[in-house]
């Protein structure tokens, strides 16, 4: 989507849209004046758009570090490359309320289980970045121990290096933005096609037949 | 199909939960009012973001005092040591050097050094005093990490920033000496794999001058301040002959009281030549530990500062051809440099068979490299004596009848880096 | 470093108070190291720290000598902060009979680096409160750091084989 931004012009024409906006909240705008004023100050799209320009710009990562990728992840929290300008400072502990899981270092087989449990214990809309190269392929230790992130869980974005720069997981976290922008189609389960995997729960009612029990 | 049929040993084990033998003697106590007490086991970890790194805890607490503590660990097992006996020699050092993932240069060293001890190798004075340059900007380093994320834990989050911030300064010296800002390669067997480039040492000046008054930064903010001071003052000491028993060195013994820092006990790299003091505390409770490591701080500075001033002229890599890559300019005109390159590019040196331990002083306490060659270009066997390893068994002894809040303190003073316990 | 004259007097001291314990010595590189029979490592090392003064037990670690047998070694660091000394005590055992006894009741230290070389190399340590994998998952089959234990690995993904790797949606 696009935002056009327009200059502010002189000080008294703001004054006077400032003015306009203050009648149009009082409802003393009317006709013409309103019509133009509207035209001015609103701005249409679809729903699915503006919902994921809100997606995109507040991403709640979970805080996963594993290994040497979770010191580059933590300087990109810290002053020089600051993920506060984009948005995206809250890390969130608890998975059921992170939406973006950083797989920041290598998965050991005795981890890899915790990390889908993780995974799946957050609520969608979700996604992930596979950060450096141990969780995207298997990085420098191609032995027994390691798992690669793509065999059991779908990855987003996966950010090569070892470990990378803070600026290029930042790249990376902002070519997601950009795909979630773009795509409406949010589902991880269209993107893998996976629908139909969904469990539900049973029909039943919602309201308890027996009071208290 | 029956589930429960399916199941593994291994998962009914883990579905009964663990008792430790204090559940039995605790498990069920009237307290006088008539009340009861139970004992419950609480699984801490491994993702959570008090726990540095992906450590479990299995925690018996007694309301909110812990009774017994269980360290799980395994959660980043790498394989290191198994990958590498596959690689030449030169090639562990990146291997190696993601085991410790806050100290890379000190595993560097350690496996450097034993390698060169195999090979007896000289290494050239002036490389011996680059390579203590970057291993005390490196501990200052890993101090810094551990004071912000301890800091963090403990609810000090400006802290954090602060620290990163000049973690970012040191970060631009590595990379501007070796390219990288973690994991550089930069310690060779032999030495280090390039001089420092011009501009270097100015921008080491600036940041010596800098980095004393920072520090007086933090003091003011933390020292005396009222939060920290209840929360780490007091909190789980433990005496010295237990640290020693249980293998503890670093900070965690200097803590105690014990002033034994292998930088001064059996210097190696020309640390003799450097004079800096070792601060110890006195009780080896949380707040000593704290203490001992920020002060290490200054004294990582002054012996940059007497590092960098006696800086010798000379070669930065030994000259033995056998062991080091000649000079690019050489394999123009020399044949035999051109020689010498390629084998060691593709084959690798290869050192006589027998065993070595090499130790030194990690920001964390002694990290051993023991590696055994059979006289082949790949390592037999490469084992890495991590100390927050043993550290870590510290951690029960210590926590024993303090509160949910002096584990979580605890722990971060013991500063437990996961990829090295589990490597 | 001990030197030479000093780890031959130690072995002669040890071979007294414990007649058949010590096989060999060596000194490499200024390193001294004593080679014991596994039966007798536990008193070894009770011997060292009260006469010879090694009180701190820095590492415990195990080392596959394949293809020489007996096969697996397990090496004991111990150090003299007094003195300053350090010395290795080093033993083998074979793979059918991989049984040491665990010095863990004397030194504390060694309770999680023993778990470590049984989960590697297959050493049971017997006597050791707690004897079970440590860095691999519980029910691992198989001691990963043998000689002749594959390392494993992922194919790595060129275009010719890309179709045919595992993957998540194939």
């Amino acid at each position: 989507m696009e935002i056009i931004r327009q200059g502010i012009g002189d000080p008294q024409s703001f004054r006077e849209r400032g003015l306009r906006a203050r009648d149009l909240l009082r409802g003393d705008l009317e006709g013409l004046e309103l019509e133009r004023h509207v035209e001015e100050s609103i701005l249409t799209t679809t729903l699915e758009k503006a919902v994921d320009w809100a997606r995109s710009n507040s991403l709640f990562p979970a805080t996963f570090g594993l290994a040497c990728c979770a010191i580059e992840m933590m300087s990109i929290v810290a002053a020089r490359v600051d993920v506060a300008r984009f948005g995206f400072e809250a890390f969130r502990a608890s998975p059921r309320q992170a939406d973006l899981l950083i797989l920041s270092g290598r998965v050991s087989i005795k981890m890899a289980p915790v990390v889908r449990r993780i995974y799946d214990q957050m609520l969608e809309p979700k996604w992930a970045i596979a950060m450096g190269a141990c969780s995207s392929s298997m990085g420098v230790f191609n032995n027994y121990a390691i798992v690669p992130a793509d065999k059991f869980m779908p990855v987003d974005v996966h950010v090569p290096g070892c470990p990378p720069r803070p600026e290029a997981l930042m790249h990376g976290i902002l070519k997601l933005r950009k795909m979630i922008q773009d795509d409406p189609d949010l589902g991880w389960r269209e993107r893998y096609g996976a629908v139909g995997t969904e469990e539900l729960l049973p029909e039943t009612s919602l309201v308890a037949e027996t009071p208290g029990a | 199909m029956d589930a429960v049929s399916t199941r593994s040993e291994y998962r009914k084990r883990e579905e009964s939960i663990t008792l430790s033998p204090l559940e039995e003697q605790l498990a069920v106590q009237r307290d006088p009012s008539g009340g009861v007490t139970e004992v419950l086991t609480l699984n801490i970890g491994p993702h959570h973001p008090a726990t540095h790194g992906v450590l479990r805890l299995l925690v018996t607490l007694e309301g909110e005092v812990v009774r017994d503590l269980r360290p799980i660990i395994g959660y980043v097992h790498t394989g290191i040591e198994k990958t590498a006996e596959d690689k030449a020699y030169w090639k562990v050092i990146p291997v190696v050097e993601r085991m410790d993932y806050l100290s890379y240069y000190f595993n560097a060293m350690a496996f450097c050094g034993a390698v060169e001890t195999l090979l007896e190798c000289e290494v050239p004075k002036r490389a011996q005093y680059l390579r203590v340059i970057h291993l005390e900007l490196n501990r200052i380093m890993s101090h810094l990490v551990w004071l912000g994320t301890s800091a963090l834990d403990l609810g000090a989050m400006s802290m954090f920033w602060y620290c990163f911030r000049e973690r970012e300064l040191i970060l631009d010296l590595f990379e501007q000496s070796s390219g990288q800002r973690m994991h550089t390669r930069y310690f060779q067997v032999g030495g280090v794999i390039e001089d420092i480039p011009r501009g270097f040492e100015e921008k080491l000046r600036e940041f010596i001058a800098i980095m004393p008054g920072r520090v007086d930064q933090y003091n003011d903010l933390l020292k005396r301040n009222e939060i920290l001071l209840q929360r780490l003052r007091g909190t789980c000491p433990l005496d010295e002959e237990s640290l020693l028993a249980l293998g503890v060195t670093g900070p965690l013994l200097r803590a105690a009281g014990n002033p034994w820092d292998l930088r001064k006990a059996a210097p190696y790299s020309s640390y003799e030549d450097f004079s800096f003091k070792i601060p110890v505390g006195t009780v080896g409770d949380n707040y000593d530990r704290y203490a001992v490591r920020v002060a290490e701080i200054y004294e990582s500075v002054k012996i940059i500062e007497q590092a960098l001033d006696g800086l010798p002229e000379g070669p930065y890599i030994t000259g033995d051809r056998k062991v080091a890559l000649p000079p690019r300019h050489e394999l123009a005109t020399s044949m035999e440099a051109l020689i010498h390159h390629f084998k060691l590019v593709t084959e690798g040196f290869r050192p006589p068979p027998g065993e070595v331990y090499y130790p030194i002083e990690s920001p964390r306490g002694e990290l051993g490299c023991f590696v055994r060659s059979d006289g082949s270009a790949k390592p037999a066997r490469v084992h890495m004596r991590d100390p927050s390893f043993v550290n870590l068994q510290a951690t029960a002894a210590m926590t024993r009848g303090a509160y949910i809040a002096d584990l979580i303190a605890t722990l971060a003073m013991l500063d437990p880096i996961l990829g090295g316990i589990d490597r | 470093m001990p030197d030479q004259v000093g780890l031959e007097l130690i072995a002669t001291a040890l071979g007294e108070a414990i007649p058949g314990s010590v096989l060999e010595t060596t000194f490499f590189r200024e390193r001294a190291a004593v080679h014991v029979a596994p039966a007798s490592v536990r008193q070894v090392l009770s011997t060292l720290k009260q006469n010879h003064g090694y009180r701190a037990l820095m590492s415990v670690h195990g080392v596959d000598y394949y293809p020489h047998e007996p096969r697996l070694g397990v090496h004991y660091e111990l150090l003299d902060m007094d003195r300053v000394d350090r010395l290795s005590v080093k033993l083998r055992v074979p793979l059918d009979e991989p049984n040491v006894e665990s010095v863990t009741p004397d030194w504390p230290t060694a309770n999680h680096q023993e778990r470590e070389v049984f989960d590697m190399f297959g050493v049971y340590f017997d006597g050791h409160p707690d004897l079970r994998r440590i860095l691999m998952p519980e029910d691992y089959e198989g001691h990963p750091q043998r000689r002749d234990f594959p390392l494993g690995g992922e194919p790595v993904l060129f275009t010719h084989n890309e179709v045919s790797s595992p993957g998540w949606t194939r």
